[in-house]
């Protein structure tokens, strides 16, 4: 009876099933991302128009930031491969992009392919650098195949 | 007896309310719309108002210039203390470096300490979407589209790791925001990083810029067709029979009415004229400083071209 009349009234808070907010732009699992190397894999899945998807990133949160790794699915493999470029909102000075770029890596942290076509973020030499370890994975190969620095 | 107060009661109810609306349309901090002349030109009494307004109180003139020595209107906000020690900091800022006049529109350089490669500087060109905050938290976007990928990068007006601001071409456009940019065609925002500053003669008012940009076919990051846009020409090729009832439900014809609204949305004209008094002669002498300095440079040894 309550209700009945609660929706009389407002009927469209009740029945609400769709976005009122702007979205975040995040990356989350199943988010698709844009390959901006040059790597065979790459090209051929961002020409064909399936992009990759996101099936896991590597931190506790689950929400990929500038810098995080991630596995995707791509033609039909698993790769793995470092966000260069978002497009949710970023802090000062830290350039946000128009689409969620993600560059190829192998498990030794070398890129798959051999240029990035697109500029990259200054920010990802500090965060790169952090997140190498001695005798791990060496993320900063990565920086030698930019091209271009925002 | 009743009724003639009644009356008259009314009718000075009525002025107060002309008054109000008069003063709060000078008084308002947003940036002057370029569109509003040919609105203006049906109402006579509005710009001779304005421009009364202008002669009586030069300082008014400022707050497009400066706008980020206005404090935030909210109420919840406002610290007078904490008011002054910015103003007095962002005028030392401005004495160690030159941050011009621009608006949302212009082309803007940014030159920054880049604290990731060491003792190297970064530089970025593009077009100034939005420009927002006040006092030392003001800052500016600037897009540009680099190697065909779209970057936006905000910046702090009065962050001390910038090296320069350069103000590469000043203009405005249509809007207070720029933000239909990230949903136009990529040509609307592709500048060169090597672009020229291109110099104004002194005492030239600020070109408003009427390039209508074209946006990309839906899904858009946001409405923009209940937004009002005067700088985007092709929006109704977009909408279905859907989206223009729901535009015209949302509509809210009354708001420029709102006397409440717009006053809670500016600062009154007697903290406004206090803040100018504090700020007006240092600002005049920087821009004094500034200019010989300029004109040093322009007469200065010519240099000897090798070979």
């Amino acid at each position: 009876m309550f209700k009945s009349l609660v929706s009389k009234l407002n009927p469209v808070q009740l029945s609400c099933g769709f976005h009122t907010t702007a979205c975040m732009n995040e990356v989350r699992l199943l988010s698709r991302l844009r390959v901006v190397d040059n790597s065979e894999i790459g090209k051929r899945a961002m020409a064909e128009g399936k992009p990759p998807k996101v099936i896991c990133v590597y931190n506790k949160k689950h929400v990929g930031y500038i810098g995080d790794r991630v596995l995707v699915a791509i033609k039909g493999q698993k790769k793995k491969g470092i966000l260069v470029g978002m497009k949710q909102k970023q802090s000062v000075k830290v350039p946000k992009f128009d689409s969620n770029n993600v560059v190829l890596i192998d498990d030794n942290g070398t890129p798959l392919g051999n240029r990035i076509h697109v500029p990259i973020p200054t920010i990802l030499r500090t965060i790169l650098k952090e997140k190498t370890h001695s005798k791990g994975a060496d993320y900063t190969k990565l920086l030698a195949i930019a091209t271009r620095f925002v | 007896m009743a009724l003639a107060i009644r009356r008259s009661t009314s009718e000075v109810f009525g002025a107060a309310k002309w008054f109000i609306r008069r003063d709060c349309r000078a008084l308002s901090t947003l940036p002057e719309k370029a569109v509003e002349v040919p609105v203006e030109k049906k109402r006579d009494r509005p710009v001779v108002s304005r421009i009364r307004a202008n002669a009586r109180n030069p300082n008014l003139a400022l707050r497009h210039v400066y706008p980020e020595f206005l404090p935030d209107p909210n109420p919840k906000w406002r610290n007078s203390l904490r008011e002054k020690l910015e103003r007095t900091d962002m005028l030392n800022r401005r004495k160690q470096i030159d941050i011009p006049e621009f608006y949302v529109g212009s082309i803007l350089a940014v030159t920054v300490a880049d604290p990731h490669a060491q003792g190297k500087t970064n530089r970025f060109v593009g077009i100034c979407i939005e420009r927002k905050g006040a006092g030392l938290r003001a800052e500016f976007t600037l897009r540009n589209v680099v190697d065909h990928q779209g970057v936006e990068v905000r910046y702090d007006l009065y962050d001390p790791t910038v090296h320069s601001i350069q103000v590469l071409r000043l203009e405005k456009r249509l809007d207070d925001k720029l933000l239909y940019l990230r949903d136009a065609l990529p040509e609307y925002s592709t500048f060169p990083f090597d672009m020229d500053p291109e110099i104004l003669p002194d005492g030239t008012p600020v070109p408003v810029n009427p390039v209508q940009v074209k946006l990309k076919p839906r899904p858009w990051l946001e409405r923009w067709e209940r937004q009002e846009l005067q700088g985007v020409s092709n929006i109704e090729e977009h909408l279905k029979e859907k989206d223009r009832v729901r535009r015209e439900l949302r509509k809210e014809p009354w708001e420029k009415y709102d006397l409440m609204k717009q006053y809670r949305k500016t600062i009154p004209i007697e903290d406004q004229n206090d803040i100018w008094a504090e700020v007006n002669h240092q600002l005049k002498q920087l821009q004094l400083t500034r200019k010989k300095v300029s004109r040093k440079r322009t007469f200065g040894v010519p240099k000897t071209q090798l070979g």
